[in-house]
């Protein structure tokens, strides 16, 4: 098996990038709840805004009650609407 | 009959006997349109995350009832006409949410839980 053993001057690129998953199909949640807001917290970036599902990884049914549950937690003044720093 | 979850933030200047008879007021409005009272629990005080009325704080408590569908529209004008009410929240469960509710008030780890471990 030697002869197939390749020697790189320079360290190839290993690091397999991990592919995102949404956790809600990974876990089997089938709800969200708005009173969780430190879960919540989450799927929030610094300035309380919604993350988008690229950074995520949510599937298209579960963003969508997340943010459903988010703007609950707005409206009942678990989260803020606006901020700054909100980790 | 459908599954409901109200959700509402008093006044933080009520004492403790007016929280108490404004959450049986709204229970026993539940109770004689009909409806059942599955859960309650009362938060107290809480700082809110932006002022509302001019108020930093408010007593929250969160009642999970089930009830005809048109008692709601009934309750949110009492909601609405309440003074001592900033704001209220009425939800719609369905059956995972009933499932989830249950499962966090036997105690029993809930799927987020779950995941905030992992």
């Amino acid at each position: 098996m030697a002869k197939n053993e390749i020697k790189y001057l320079t360290a190839i690129k290993a690091d397999k990038r991990v592919k995102k998953f949404c956790r809600f199909k990974k876990y089997g949640m089938r709800y969200i709840d708005y009173k969780d807001v430190e879960f919540l917290k989450k799927f929030l970036n610094e300035q309380g805004k919604l993350l988008p599902r690229r950074l995520s990884g949510n599937s298209l049914k579960y963003q969508r009650k997340v943010s459903d549950a988010v703007k609950k937690a707005r409206q009942m003044a678990l989260l803020p609407y606006v901020t700054d720093l909100l980790k | 009959m459908n599954n409901y979850e109200l959700m509402v933030i008093f006044t933080p200047v009520l004492s403790d006997d007016d929280f108490k008879a404004e959450q049986k007021k709204y229970a026993t409005l539940v109770k004689d349109n009909g409806g059942s009272i599955v859960a309650e629990n009362a938060w107290g005080l809480k700082s809110l995350a932006y002022p509302i009325q001019k108020k930093t704080t408010g007593l929250y408590w969160v009642l999970e009832y089930a009830a005809e569908s048109d008692f709601n529209e009934k309750l949110k004008i009492q909601m609405l006409r309440d003074e001592a009410v900033l704001r209220h929240l009425c939800t719609k469960l369905d059956k995972y949410a009933v499932e989830y509710n249950a499962r966090k008030k036997s105690g029993v780890k809930s799927h987020t839980e779950k995941a905030v471990e992992a």
